[in-house]
């Protein structure tokens, strides 16, 4: 581990670092949720996790996908494929922003050089009936964060309330190391014996990635797969809580929202194929938000959303 | 008497809502403290990104005391009424004084209320307004349940007078009241304590705080416009921004920066949208060439370099998002110099409104009109029709998407690209206008062609699916495009025969949502042809189903009632909009009804002639007593005909004159009457309405002299004949009946 008031060399320093930074607050530090995502909000860390009344304090990276912003790895900062830190806190504490601050202090950026700002900016989720009031942070005129006080998931109020942060690494990173082109940016220490950039590790994804969501997916299979997947979230939430094999109550909240998280993504496909409507876009985001809801209504029905027997 | 100083430090407070809330904040203080009894000299209110001030001076130190008189029983009462009395006011029986009244002696009491401590009466009111204050959207945090529009960090409530300085007491859900607040985020020093808002302003300063949010807008603008006036370069005013980026800093600091060679490029709308709506950037002008050539950032910090830093990561996010903004222009205007088929494609994919179909199926009802409507405003109906075709393309490009304030304004770029004409060009930007009460109305033939039949198509699909605006409900700016078309018609002096246009159109809709079976959709696109060629949905429809041999389908006699209500309903909305319209600029309501009650209602530019000579008229004196002389021929004429049971058309014959006076009006009329029908054929209704004001003279002597009702029927018949020529001959440029007064 490199000295924390050096800067940092690679992108993934820069995870480290904000790995043990969070992990020294307390924060459990977990791993990416292993499924496709458009963001790490998605994560059930944070959906599930924001909802009840339990303390729960989590970090993680999660790999994030947005078919539609896919540039054949040729844009400067705009990928299909990219990185979240995702950090939740509940209840919000009171020195939240300081803490978060701090984040950007053990990444190397020097507070007393740059310009970070707080601008409005109030996050909702459509796709997961979810809303919050916070702010974009800006460093230098670019939003580095997302940072919101969590009021409403999945149709529940929260209480308490959850705090979220979020990362956009590459761009993050980017900045912090200097790097105009994300495809430039060393991936592990350029001084390491096989350095990798960004784009070692990358641009050939972002090419095949690109060709296919926007050009070759085949629709007709997405659909179907959006349309099974919706069934299953309905069907497992459907079932009984008590389990006649085990006579346990097993109410299956997460394995109905991996279904609503497949839904959610395969919509994402479909519209970057641009087979979506204006009208019908509403509808698809109307019908995951559906299943989002009766996830979050079963998690509240769990230990872990604060059900007690 | 002491000064109050209330703030109200929270995290940061969104720039838009910062003014509204420092005001409300003031309103509400000084509302309840005032109804508490307690006055003050002056109130002063302000914002900054994370507090909310208010400074009160000379407030009263503590409230007056307030004697009340209660009015009892009667002396001599029941000990039982008397003691609920004494409970209610809270007196003892000693303390009741009697007074004689005219009602006999009664008790009256004088209730005391002692004045209040300024402090306990600013700890209420504070609490109740910061429970109560009215954020557009606020949220609560952590475990609490109070409600702020960010998390509420602290409270700062002092009083401060000669003898010193004193903290109003205050706990609100665990946020205790002090005399200590913070000053800048990264450059302030800590907390500190203050005595009185001028201190408070003064340390605040120190600490990089200007306090006065049309402090921090004044520097911010004198330090720009000095360093892009340095370079010969001027920044672009924007004063919706500069209250914004006011609201967005505690301690502003100016930088200007420049805009990379690769994207000067770009057209300046563009670049300029681009700053401001992702960076909240001004935009820097070379006044010689009329381009945007760098930008000005307020940053909220000094730093040691100077804002190398800052400056330098700012035009690295410009040059982002402005690679961006030219990847999407350089994609467009590859499809737009292939002619944009890809886009007229697409919007055929692309759902306008679930019963009206798609963009594609709109844009091609909207040529069509266009290309009805041309003629009657100057146009070439193919060159109207290509324009509607291409107005909308922009909806599909790159460019508005990211931005969708810039459409119309990219459709004239992608237009030309495309290797359109100007007028086809202009008409892409300028179709959509005008979009409000004082936006510019278009004048270019094309354009106004356009853009009539856009609005025309959606108003009358819109009453075609029976969704009208109800009450304050107008979801789809159907008022809007109302006005829209009446500003176009009116502003371009055109002659449009709305029935026609909506007749046609309402058909087109007809024919998208019901022409699935083949003899309908014939019939109706004959009936489109008739109308087209002719004249109104009546004609065409006898026209079209007389020449059917064998029973019509089911839905044509459906259509037959159904059409020409619809398309009644709509210009009487339309003629509801003009009288708001015109009621703008001075023309009475009842002068519009008596105009729309004339033929040729539709035609708005003649309707508005109409009534426009009648207002004047009506401001004479000829005009009001031709008006009474009228009705009152009217009136007598009404009541005999409601009487006899008949209609005294017949035609009067002077032959049966008795009087001098009599035969005077005979004369009168008949000199007149050729006049005015050939001053109304020409339209000239100034001078129509001035041939009949000639007339006040001789029905005024008429009246005067002559009693309509004679016993001899033969004359009181040819006079009630003569009333109603009169009546023809003032009705024929407006329904006076209508008018008031």
């Amino acid at each position: 581990m490199a000295n924390i008031d050096s800067k940092p060399r690679s992108f993934q320093e820069i995870i480290l670092r904000l790995q043990n930074y969070w992990a020294e607050k307390g924060c459990a530090v977990m791993q990416p949720y292993d499924m496709e995502v458009g963001a790490g909000t998605f994560h059930p860390a944070t959906t599930l996790r924001s909802l009840g009344s339990k303390p729960w304090a989590a970090a993680y990276v999660q790999p994030s996908r947005r078919p539609t912003d896919g540039r054949y790895g040729e844009n400067p900062n705009r990928l299909q494929h990219y990185y979240q830190y995702q950090v939740l806190i509940k209840p919000s504490p009171p020195n939240l922003q300081e803490l978060y601050l701090g984040s950007l202090a053990a990444i190397g950026i020097d507070m007393e050089l740059h310009d970070i700002r707080f601008v409005e900016d109030d996050w909702e989720s459509p796709t997961l009936g979810a809303w919050g009031l916070g702010w974009e942070v800006w460093c230098d005129g670019m939003e580095v964060s997302q940072f919101t006080y969590f009021q409403q998931v999945g149709g529940h109020d929260c209480h308490p309330v959850s705090g979220e942060l979020t990362y956009g690494l590459e761009r993050l990173a980017m900045y912090v190391l200097g790097v105009d082109h994300v495809m430039d940016m060393p991936y592990n220490d350029p001084q390491s014996a096989i350095a990798l950039s960004y784009g070692d590790v990358f641009r050939q994804t972002e090419q095949e990635y690109s060709r296919w969501n926007f050009d070759v997916a085949n629709t007709d299979v997405l659909l179907k797969h959006f349309e099974e997947a919706e069934a299953e979230c309905e069907s497992i939430l459907s079932q009984e809580h008590m389990d006649p094999k085990t006579g346990k109550r097993i109410v299956m909240a997460h394995p109905a929202y991996d279904q609503c998280i497949k839904a959610s993504h395969l919509f994402n496909l479909l519209d970057a194929r641009g087979v979506i409507s204006v009208t019908e876009r509403q509808a698809y985001i109307g019908r995951v938000r559906a299943l989002a809801k009766k996830c979050a209504d079963a998690f509240v029905l769990t230990e872990a959303g604060g059900y007690a027997a | 008497m002491p000064d109050l100083l209330i703030e109200l430090f929270s995290e940061e407070i969104p720039a838009r809502m910062q003014a509204r809330a420092a005001d409300d904040l003031r309103k509400r203080v000084t509302d309840g403290l005032v109804e508490a009894g307690l006055t003050y000299a002056h109130a002063k209110a302000f914002s900054t990104p994370r507090r909310l001030t208010l400074a009160l001076e000379d407030l009263l130190a503590e409230s007056p005391t307030v004697k009340e008189e209660r009015k009892g029983p009667k002396v001599g009462a029941p000990d039982k009424a008397i003691e609920g009395f004494l409970r209610g006011a809270g007196v003892s029986r000693d303390d009741l004084e009697e007074r004689d009244t005219p009602k006999g002696a009664v008790y009256f009491a004088t209730i005391t209320k002692p004045g209040r401590a300024a402090a306990e009466i600013v700890a209420e009111v504070l609490e109740d307004t910061i429970r109560n204050f009215p954020w557009a959207k606020s949220m609560r945090w952590g475990a609490g349940s109070l409600r702020w529009v960010r998390p509420l960090h602290s409270i700062l409530c002092i009083l401060s007078d000669a003898e010193g300085t004193t903290v109003v007491p205050l706990d609100i859900d665990g946020i205790k009241s002090g005399n200590k607040t913070q000053g800048h985020r990264f450059m302030g020093d800590g907390r500190f304590a203050v005595t009185g808002f001028e201190d408070y302003e003064v340390k605040l300063k120190r600490s990089h705080v200007i306090l006065n949010s049309e402090e921090r807008a004044a520097a911010i603008w004198n330090d720009a416009t000095q360093m892009a006036f340095a370079q010969g370069l001027e920044v672009v005013d924007d004063q919706g921004l500069l209250s914004e980026v006011a609201g967005l800093v505690e301690w502003p600091v100016v930088l200007m920066g420049d805009i990379a060679e690769d994207f000067l490029g770009l057209p300046p709308e563009v670049l300029q949208t681009s700053m401001k709506e992702h960076q909240k950037f001004f935009s820097v002008r070379n006044p010689k060439t009329g381009r945007i050539e760098k930008f000005i950032t307020v940053a909220n910090r000094e730093t040691n370099d100077h804002g190398k830093t800052i400056l330098a990561g700012n035009q690295k996010v410009l040059f982002a998002r402005l690679s961006d903004a030219k990847f999407f222009w350089e994609n467009d205007l590859r499809v737009a110099k292939a002619g944009a088929e890809a886009w007229l494609e697409s919007l055929n994919n692309v759902t306008f409104h679930n019963k009206l179909g798609s963009q594609g199926e709109r844009i091609a009802r909207i040529a069509a009109l266009a290309a009805d409507v041309a003629r009657l405003a100057g146009a070439e109906a193919n060159v109207a029709d290509q324009a509607a075709r291409f107005a909308k393309a922009d909806l599909s490009s790159e460019m508005v998407y990211e931005f969708p304030e810039l459409q119309g304004l990219m459709g004239r770029y992608y237009a030309q690209a495309a290797g359109h004409g100007e007028d086809i060009a202009a008409a892409a930007q300028e179709h959509y206008s005008p979009l409000g009460p004082s936006d510019a109305v278009p004048s270019a033939p094309v354009s106004v062609s356009v853009a009539l039949a856009d609005k025309l198509d959606t108003l009358t699909g819109f009453w075609a699916i029976d969704e009208k605006p109800t009450g304050s409900k107008d979801p789809f700016a159907l008022r809007r495009a109302a006005l829209g078309v009446i500003r176009l018609v009116l502003e371009n002096d055109l002659r449009v025969p709305l029935d026609r246009y909506f007749d046609l159109q309402l058909l087109r809709h007809e024919i998208a949502q019901n022409g699935d079976d083949t003899t309908s959709l014939k019939l109706m696109q004959d009936m489109v042809q008739e109308i087209a060629g002719h004249g109104v949905f009546g004609a065409a429809v006898r026209t079209v189903l007389d020449a059917v041999d064998g029973d019509l389908p089911q839905n044509m006699e459906d259509l037959k009632g159904r059409l020409p209500d619809t398309s009644g309903d709509l210009l009487s909305f339309f003629h509801d909009r003009l009288k708001v319209y015109l009621r703008d600029q001075g023309i009475r309501h009842d002068v519009i009804d008596a105009c729309v009650a004339m033929d040729g209602n539709d035609d708005l530019t003649l309707l508005v002639k109409r009534a426009r000579a009648l207002q004047d008229f009506l401001a004479t004196e000829d005009g009001e007593n031709l008006l009474q002389g009228f009705k009152r021929a009217n009136n007598i004429l009404a009541q005999a005909e409601d009487k006899d049971g008949v209609e005294y058309s017949y035609g009067a014959d002077v032959k049966f004159a008795e009087s001098d006076v009599e035969k005077a009006l005979f004369g009168a009329l008949d000199g007149a009457e050729g006049a005015i029908s050939s001053a109304i054929e020409a339209e000239d209704f100034a001078s129509a309405m001035a041939s009949m004001a000639a007339l006040r003279a001789p029905i005024d002597a008429f009246f005067e002299a002559v009693q309509v009702n004679s016993d001899n029927d033969i004359i009181r018949r040819n006079r009630l004949n003569l009333l109603s020529r009169i009546r023809v001959i003032c009705s024929g440029a407006a329904d006076l009946t209508r008018v008031e007064g």
